[in-house]
């Protein structure tokens, strides 16, 4: 991959990173919240249920985590394993369609 | 020349901060599709959720929970201190920088570990 191929994955990983701060952030205080207001399949669902917010905001986490995640496994592959030829880009734009396709089914399931 | 690394370069708190960032990115990427498709369940109705939410109520499953949180929030400190590094212009108060991302990723998994 070229240098200026390498420098926009560097920008898409820092920018899905601001991002995911905020999510992820807003996501630990979800989880607290909702360990202690009981974690029961209808306490959760009745919850998440037909919140529009919470679809819009869980389907923007999901496209920030496809882009940041496969980005880190990418250099982690090449670092660790030794694996730098195009076939890592092709599994890794793999892993992102899978993780956005899988990941807004999720939060279709639960909020809508 | 050499450029091996060899153990000084390792024996650093940064370095440390460097192998947590990146295992715990590993650990969150392998355990998120296991995430996703119990969160998809609810789609079979609330039986089948709930049927796996009894299945973490299993004393080693809870002991894993609090570990991924503890990851989750030792990536977004961790994140976090590398985003100032990188972005904001160097000053001292970046070097406790550690210490804060350590302290804040803790906490955050006492108080899922205590609300449990």
């Amino acid at each position: 991959m070229g240098a200026k191929s390498e420098t926009w994955l560097w920008i898409a990983q820092r920018a899905s990173a601001a991002l995911l701060a905020l999510c992820v952030l807003v996501h630990l205080l979800t989880i607290i919240y909702a360990v202690r207001h009981g974690l029961s399949g209808a306490a959760i669902l009745e919850r998440t249920r037909g919140n529009a917010a919470g679809l819009a905001f869980y389907s923007l986490y999901v496209l920030a985590i496809a882009v940041h995640a496969p980005i880190g496994l990418r250099t982690l592959c090449q670092e660790w394993l030794g694996w730098r030829n195009a076939s890592l880009n092709w599994f890794m734009a793999a892993v992102a369609v899978a993780l956005f396709a899988f990941g807004l089914r999720a939060a279709w399931a639960v909020f809508v | 020349m050499n450029m091996k690394n060899d153990y000084r370069s390792r024996n650093h708190p940064a370095w440390w901060a460097f192998l947590v960032h990146r295992l715990s990115g590993l650990a969150l990427s392998i355990f998120l599709p296991f995430h996703l498709w119990a969160l998809s369940q609810a789609l079979q109705g609330e039986a089948r959720l709930d049927g796996l939410l009894r299945w973490t109520e299993q004393p080693l499953v809870k002991f894993a929970e609090i570990m991924l949180v503890l990851l989750l929030a030792a990536h977004l400190t961790g994140g976090l201190r590398l985003l100032a590094l990188e972005f904001l212009p160097w000053r001292d108060w970046q070097k406790s920088l550690l210490a804060w991302a350590a302290g804040a990723a803790l906490a955050a998994g006492l108080a899922f570990a205590l609300a449990l």
